[in-house]
């Protein structure tokens, strides 16, 4: 009897604190649920989460995060944002493109941003990157950088989007060798190849061994065990989404840039400062939006000729003159 | 050895668990409290998480439903000796058959799909396990190794056939096509609105009735009474006359086609599509729960309800407690993990001490 009671008593109180605690967050702030690789991945979250640290810096909102373990924790945890009024909530990858779907429609007062897919709903801004053309330009960087005449690239797994990172990346470094070799291995099966870089170390040893001089890795978390085996061995490595030449400093090339932060930091700005608009927003090389980083840490690796046919390119692909080739668009790639 | 005397029956199945249970819980008061939070409030939401509120209590009977076909499956592979550690592959595979029958037939009520679904999971499944099976019983390849490289193998064979093969053209996440919602297995808020929006859905009865069922085979026929033999004694029972190798071979078959149901929950009820990575570690929680409910359906499906539990409390938590984060909360599922699977006896010889100086009376004769 006591023990029922007691029981009762706790589940109450629990209750109550529950309830005070949800008041407390009922705000306007903005929210980010990250993808699978998780908020510090050294890439693709990250970068978002960089983002909305800088939009808070900046304009001292707060903003609400969350990191999923399972996917039914996708639409639960979105719900639970968009019920505690958050606004608007952004999330980061494709693979949050059918709970959005769901969600945005039971809160049509609610503002929503998905990156890397379209979402065609009133209420959804939808962000896409043109990664095959900012992969093309740090190609160009890779074939003139190899001394060997062979380069490597390292998605995760076999999937389409990193696929259009390799694809765009050999097409670069075909314009500017031809006869290049290009190696190209995933590391693993599933997205769990993202947070392995123990195996993603051990693929690029292989590329390594078998000749290649620049590395390309396209693996989020993994990519951290690219970039270390190929300094170990004191190549070069190519960073991905976020700018990872610091890392190691004189071993990473550059590294492919996709401003995911700018793409968060517009969003959450434009809605603050009421400039919001849901429509689909397509950032390649022309918008700034990819492409490769120059900065102290690379600048003793870039020539002036290398920075010359990376500016020529870009050039080109602004005008339409050179036209990179989507992986996923009919699933192959041409080179 | 001889002066170890046998706990007695409450002791061990009820006192053992929820001292381990507790243990774990304390070192994970520790680190909730090395982060600088107050672990008893962190209890607080995780409770009100798991059992507070309708959403919340639906979330955890969708994980318990998981829980306790992998619980099931690894139980009944166990009372016959066999060491299944491939439910998470078998119930990959299982979704393959679950979602080629749900595509195939898309658009058909749910009360004539539910079966088939059933019987295409269970059966997928089945064979996953069959292999093994096989390659223990007629070759002499054990059980553990294969049934974790038969977990590579699904996670490789089902990432191509999803990406390559299953996956409609525009769609940029690698999924199949959608199967219809008249089609899919119905969610349990259709009927009881307490539930808001989880997705606890019609599999939760049905994983129930398997814990009857699984009761019923291992206890009650002829069959599970060959079974327990097996996993008594290999040699006695083949002496007795029973075929080891074609009753491994079944066994196998059958906990493999428990293991696939976990695919009709996920692919059927809760994500109403092929995902890559469904499972998400169900098959692995499996074995744990299989360990702390000492193979008994009862066992499973406390074991079950409390790993649920620690499921949807732990989103809740990391949800309201952003200093905590996935992986604290994995640091605390790990935690029961061990204590109540790896370390589970450790408690058991000063159990022992302690009833045999309090009971020598009743305990001796009974040598």
């Amino acid at each position: 009897m006591t023990k029922t009671f007691t029981r009762s008593a706790i589940a109450l109180a629990a209750g109550a604190g529950m309830a005070a605690l949800m008041a407390g967050t009922a705000l306007a702030d903005p929210a980010v649920l990250y993808d699978g690789g998780g908020k510090f991945d050294a890439s693709f979250n990250e970068s978002t989460f960089n983002g909305a640290q800088r939009f808070s810096e900046e304009t001292g909102i707060g903003f609400g995060e969350f990191e999923i373990t399972t996917d039914a924790q996708r639409e639960q945890a979105m719900r639970q944002f968009a019920q505690r009024g958050a606004n608007p909530i952004l999330v980061p990858g494709f693979n949050w493109e059918t709970t959005i779907r769901t969600v945005a429609a039971e809160f049509p007062d609610t503002n929503f941003a998905i990156i890397d897919a379209v979402v065609d709903l009133p209420n959804v801004r939808s962000i896409v990157f043109k990664e095959h053309e900012g992969s093309y330009l740090v190609g160009i960087l890779a074939a003139m950088a190899s001394e060997t005449g062979t380069i490597g690239v390292v998605p995760a797994f076999d999937f389409a989007l990193l696929n259009a990172f390799a694809c765009g990346y050999k097409q670069g470094a075909k314009s500017v060798n031809p006869d290049i070799e290009i190696l190209d291995t995933y590391i693993g099966s599933g997205f769990d190849a993202f947070n392995n870089p123990g195996g993603g170390a051990e693929v690029a040893q292989s590329q390594l061994d078998r000749g290649a001089d620049v590395i390309f890795q396209v693996a989020g978390g993994a990519g951290q065990g690219v970039l270390q085996a190929v300094a170990d061995a004191d190549k070069l490595g190519i960073g991905v989404d976020s700018n990872q030449n610091h890392l190691h400093p004189g071993n990473v090339l550059t590294s492919m840039l996709k401003r995911v932060d700018v793409a968060t930091y517009n969003a959450f700005k434009d809605f603050e400062d009421g400039n919001w608009t849901n429509e689909i927003i397509t950032l390649g090389v022309a918008e700034e939006g990819v492409g490769p980083a120059f900065d102290e840490h690379n600048e003793a690796l870039i020539t002036d000729e290398m920075r010359a046919a990376v500016d020529e390119a870009t050039a080109k692909i602004t005008s339409g003159e050179i036209v990179v080739h989507d992986f996923r668009t009919d699933n192959s790639c041409p080179v | 050895m001889s002066a170890r005397v046998p706990l007695p029956a409450w002791v061990d199945r009820i006192l053992l668990p929820v001292l381990n249970v507790s243990l774990a819980f304390l070192i994970g008061g520790i680190v909730v409290l090395l982060v600088g939070q107050n672990p008893l409030e962190a209890v607080q939401i995780m409770l009100y998480g798991a059992f507070g509120y309708g959403d919340g209590f639906g979330y955890t009977l969708y994980y318990t439903t998981n829980f306790i076909f992998a619980g099931l499956a690894v139980s009944l592979a166990y009372h016959a000796g066999l060491f299944n550690i491939g439910a998470e592959g078998q119930g990959y595979i299982a979704g393959l058959g679950v979602i080629l029958v749900a595509l195939w037939l898309n658009g058909t009520h749910w009360a004539l799909m539910m079966p088939l679904m059933l019987v295409a999971g269970a059966l997928f499944g089945a064979f996953w396990a069959f292999i093994p099976g096989y390659l223990q019983a007629k070759r002499g390849s054990h059980v553990v190794i294969t049934t974790i490289l038969f977990n590579f193998i699904a996670t490789s064979l089902m990432s191509y056939l999803i990406s390559r093969v299953l996956k409609p053209a525009g769609v940029s996440a690698d999924e199949s096509a959608r199967i219809e919602a008249v089609t899919r297995v119905p969610q349990l808020r259709e009927f009881i609105p307490f539930f808001g929006y989880s997705p606890v859905n019609l599999t939760f009865p049905l994983a129930i009735a398997a814990l009857f069922g699984v009761w019923f085979l291992i206890w009650r026929t002829k069959f599970g009474y060959a079974v327990r033999a097996l996993g008594f004694n290999p040699t006695a029972a083949h002496y007795a006359g029973i075929s080891n190798a074609r009753l491994i071979m079944i066994t196998m078959a059958l906990s493999g086609g428990l293991a696939g149901l976990v695919a009709l929950n996920e692919v059927a009820g809760v994500q109403g599509r092929l995902i890559l990575n469904f499972m998400a570690g169900a098959g692995f929680v499996g074995i744990a729960v299989a360990f702390m409910g000492r193979a008994h359906p009862i066992g499973v499906a406390l074991a079950a309800l409390l790993f649920g539990a620690l499921y949807q409390g732990g989103q809740e938590l990391a949800f309201s407690m952003p200093a905590i984060t996935r992986d604290m909360i994995v640091t605390i599922q790990a935690l029961v993990i061990l204590f109540t699977g790896a370390m589970g006896e450790m408690l058991r010889p000063p159990l022992e001490r302690i009833f045999a100086r309090r009971a020598p009376a009743v305990a001796r004769p009974a040598e």
